[in-house]
């Protein structure tokens, strides 16, 4: 069992945990994920390591609230403990003194892009952050942010902080003001980081996705996690899950990711039920 | 001697019935059809079954304590080389093994010796249920600390070997329960998962640790579990990862590896959605792609979750089948359909991105190729579609790489498999492997064969032997 030892709400469904895995903790880098089971009957879904603390042996997981078992989750406190936490998971996101690079998180996806912002900015890199969040109340994580880059953008879908419009649109214009940008790194939902993609690649610039794709097992043994880079079949879990977003088959991965429509419907419809 | 030349028969349930449930389907002998079928055995000098067998358990001596009533002397010789019966006794491939050979064979039909195991396994069972257990005897504990990574047969023969020479043995499994594709990959109607768990928890009672959630290579490297302690390490981590065949369309929604269909219903539970919380595609219209036990196990489950037909295409003939007789005899009696001679081509998807067709063409059969089996060759022209809204491709499953990537020095062949000397040790020092991760896919009997052998010689490490 996995004990919660910290449990902090971010902003409406977003939730932080510390949770007690000092077999995780041990190994983990930034870029990986643990894959989590909340308990006996759960499903496993896969999580990434938003930080982690060898000597306290803990690991912190920041999730949304969507379907059932976030949900579920997300109904545990401090004292409970979940099924499993297995992991670390996937390959450490690639970090070395590149020179300027640009990092782009939208919402959740800012809580594992800052460990990766953390570990590039140690490495000597000129850091520029872009966040987006859906508006002012999704703020979280500003500061931590800010402390790991050299320059932060913020942007809100609807202006109600920071600049209005999409992280792209400010990746727009970092894009035509500097120069001499070596990598990109960008996390968040598909169509944010396929967008991303696109923005780049007239640029040239190489950019790393980190993908979302479905998983059971989370270790190259089942292939539910497999998308399509440079016409080729890859496993998320194993090979990935950071890719060039460049070569990443999006339009594959955005229609993978609803595979499974009705049943979470009808799982998470029967859950409401049942807490009611 | 007049014995009966016919093997005793054994209840199943009715095709009818157990094609919509996920009950076992053979139901085991009864004392009277046990002491039957063991008066069978001739007890013969040569005993040529013993040699069949890859854990060569002491087939005539169980016999013929079966015959004489004597249960738990039977159960003692059989767990002297094989500690989990009740598994093997249901799913070895008994007819190429111990019974291939039997002197029975050659007048009428060989002696049921899977069928005597599993009974005598399952009394043994009964009566742990009902707190009447007998701990295997132990050496006196040395303290040696040993690491067994993965918990199928295979680690789990060589941890209870060790363990009862007194070494103290933690297996490291990366899944939340025991037992490797005992567990994630043979359907419960074949093995309850149950009797999985019974047969295991014996291991735990002799002292054996596990630790879950726990994938080496990632959590710890194999350096690190030396560093943690450990003097030896044995690594039996399966076959697990998934062939696809890399044609257009084979990432379309409802295309499964066999896998992740076995594991999401097999270790999650999804039959049990929405009680449980991993879904599963209910599909009407199933393409099963292979001809082995993996693709059979993957076709009879499809049904069993309300298919209403099940195509199982499969490019050579029937007689190449590699699955075993008696499932594709099951399989064929649930109403599993055959296209045989035939190999997908491409599939089909509608506008939201799920499988609707699978093209394939028609095969013939060459010349043998180097497995000896006639090689299919496509026909041109042939091809055929089918309407299918759920594929499960079961061609085929190679070793992960992920110890091999991240363990500097250990020499793999050209399919990934671990290399060992005959002592089952790796180019490692103190690193030993066996199982499928040696052989490539296998059987669970020659897997717990190699834990044994395993067994001995890290034993025979640690005194400097090796
Ligand atoms: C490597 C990896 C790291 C991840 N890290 C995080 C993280 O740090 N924080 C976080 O909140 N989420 C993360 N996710 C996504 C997270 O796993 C899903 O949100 C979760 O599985 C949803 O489960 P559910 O039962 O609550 O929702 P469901 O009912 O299963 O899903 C509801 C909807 O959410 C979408 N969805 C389902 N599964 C995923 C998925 N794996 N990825 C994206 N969308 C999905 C689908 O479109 C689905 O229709 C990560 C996913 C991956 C693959
Ligand atoms: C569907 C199916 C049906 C079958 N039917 C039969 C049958 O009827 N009869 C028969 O004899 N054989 C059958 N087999 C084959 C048989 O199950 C295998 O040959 C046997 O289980 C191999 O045992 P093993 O111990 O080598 O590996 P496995 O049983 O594969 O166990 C390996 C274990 O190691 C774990 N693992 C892997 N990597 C790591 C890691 N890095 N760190 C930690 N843990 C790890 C895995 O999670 C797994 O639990 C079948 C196989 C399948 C898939
Ligand atoms: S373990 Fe398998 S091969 Fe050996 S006697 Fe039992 S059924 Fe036969
Ligand atoms: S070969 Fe057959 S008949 Fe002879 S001892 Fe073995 S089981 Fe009995
Ligand atoms: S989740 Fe199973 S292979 Fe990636």
């Amino acid at each position: 069992m996995f004990k919660i030892l910290r449990k902090e709400i971010l902003g409406p469904e977003m939730v932080l945990m510390e949770l007690a895995a000092p077999n995780v903790a041990k190994t983990a880098e930034p870029g990986q994920f643990v894959v989590v089971r909340v308990y006996e009957k759960g499903e496993r879904i896969p999580l990434t390591i938003a930080d982690f603390d060898r000597t306290k042996g803990t690991v912190t997981i920041v999730f949304q609230k969507i379907g059932k078992t976030t949900h579920l989750l997300g109904t545990k406190n401090e004292g409970d403990a979940l099924a499993d936490v297995f992991g670390p998971l996937g390959n450490p996101t690639e970090i070395e003194s590149f020179g300027k690079v640009v990092v782009v998180g939208g919402g959740i996806g800012i809580a594992p892009i800052y460990p990766i912002s953390r570990k590039l900015k140690s490495k000597g890199n000129r850091v520029i952050s872009i966040i987006g969040y859906r508006a002012k109340d999704y703020v979280f994580w500003e500061e931590k942010m800010r402390s790991v880059s050299d320059k932060l953008l913020i942007s809100t879908n609807d202006g109600s902080y920071g600049e209005k419009g999409f992280v792209t649109d400010v990746l727009k214009r970092v894009l035509e003001e500097e120069k001499d940008i070596e990598r990109v790194f960008t996390i968040g939902p598909a169509v944010m980081m396929k967008a991303v993609a696109d923005m780049t690649r007239p640029y040239s610039i190489k950019t790393i996705a980190s993908l979302n794709s479905l998983m059971v097992c989370g270790m190259g043994m089942c292939g539910a996690c497999r998308v399509t880079v440079g016409g080729e079949t890859k496993f998320t879990c194993s090979d990935g899950p950071d890719f060039d977003a460049h070569l990443v088959d999006f339009d594959e991965l955005m229609k993978r990711l609803n595979i499974y429509k009705e049943e979470e419907k009808l799982s998470f419809e029967k859950w409401k039920e049942e807490v009611k | 001697m007049n014995v009966n030349k016919k093997l005793t028969p054994m209840k199943e349930q009715e095709p009818h019935e157990r094609r919509n449930n996920f009950f076992e389907v053979p139901l085991g002998y009864t004392k009277e059809e046990a002491i039957l079928e063991a008066s069978r055995c001739l007890q013969c000098p040569t005993h040529p079954c013993i040699e069949g067998c890859p854990v060569h358990i002491n087939i005539p001596a169980f016999i013929k304590a079966i015959k004489e009533e004597k249960f738990d002397l039977a159960i003692d010789i059989i767990h002297e080389s094989n500690l989990l019966p009740a598994v093997t006794g249901r799913v070895c491939p008994q007819e190429e093994q111990c019974q291939a050979v039997c002197v029975m064979g050659k007048v009428g039909d060989p002696v049921g010796i899977g069928r005597l195991e599993r009974f005598v396994a399952d009394l043994d069972l009964e009566k742990r249920r009902k707190g009447e257990v007998t701990v295997p005897k132990k050496e006196k504990d040395n303290g040696i600390k040993v690491a067994i990574v993965g918990s199928g047969p295979a680690g789990l023969s060589c941890a209870a070997d060790l363990s009862r020479m007194g070494y103290d043995v933690t297996i490291f499994e990366a899944f939340h329960v025991a037992g490797g594709v005992l567990v994630y990959g043979i359907p419960e109607f074949r093995l309850p998962k149950a009797i999985v768990e019974e047969e295991i928890s014996m291991l735990s009672k002799m002292g054996v640790k596990f630790v879950f959630d726990f994938l080496v290579g990632r959590t710890r490297t194999i350096q690190g579990l030396f560093d943690d302690g450990f003097k030896a390490v044995f690594l039996g981590t399966g076959a697990g990862l998934p062939q696809f065949m890399h044609i257009p369309g084979e990432n379309l929604g409802g295309i499964y590896s066999a896998n992740e269909f076995l594991t999401r219903v097999n270790l999650m539970k999804a039959y049990k959605f929405p009680e449980f919380d991993t879904p599963i595609k209910r599909a009407k219209r199933v393409a099963v792609i292979g001809g082995g036990n993996v693709a059979m196990d993957a076709a009879r489950t499809a049904l069993r979750l309300g298919a209403e037909h099940v195509y199982l295409i499969y490019r050579r003939s029937r007689e190449e089948m590699p699955a075993r007789a008696e499932e594709i005899v099951h399989a064929e009696e649930e109403g599993i359909e055959f296209v045989l001679l035939s190999n997908p081509v491409r599939y089909i998807g509608d506008e939201k991105g799920f499988v609707k067709q699978v093209e394939c063409i028609k095969m013939q059969l060459g010349e043998p190729d180097s497995s000896g089996r006639r090689r299919p060759i496509p026909i041109e022209g042939s091809e055929f579609t089918i309407d299918i809204d759920e594929a499960i491709v079961a061609i085929g499953t190679t070793p992960n790489p992920i110890i091999a990537k991240t363990t500097e020095g250990l020499k793999v062949g050209r399919h990934g498999e671990i290399l060992v000397d005959e002592n089952l040790q790796t180019s490692v020092k103190g690193v030993f492997a066996g199982g499928d991760i040696v052989t490539g896919a296998a059987t669970v009997i020659t897997a717990m064969g190699a834990g044994r052998l395993a067994a001995k010689s890290i034993d025979r490490f640690i005194k400097g032997e090796i």
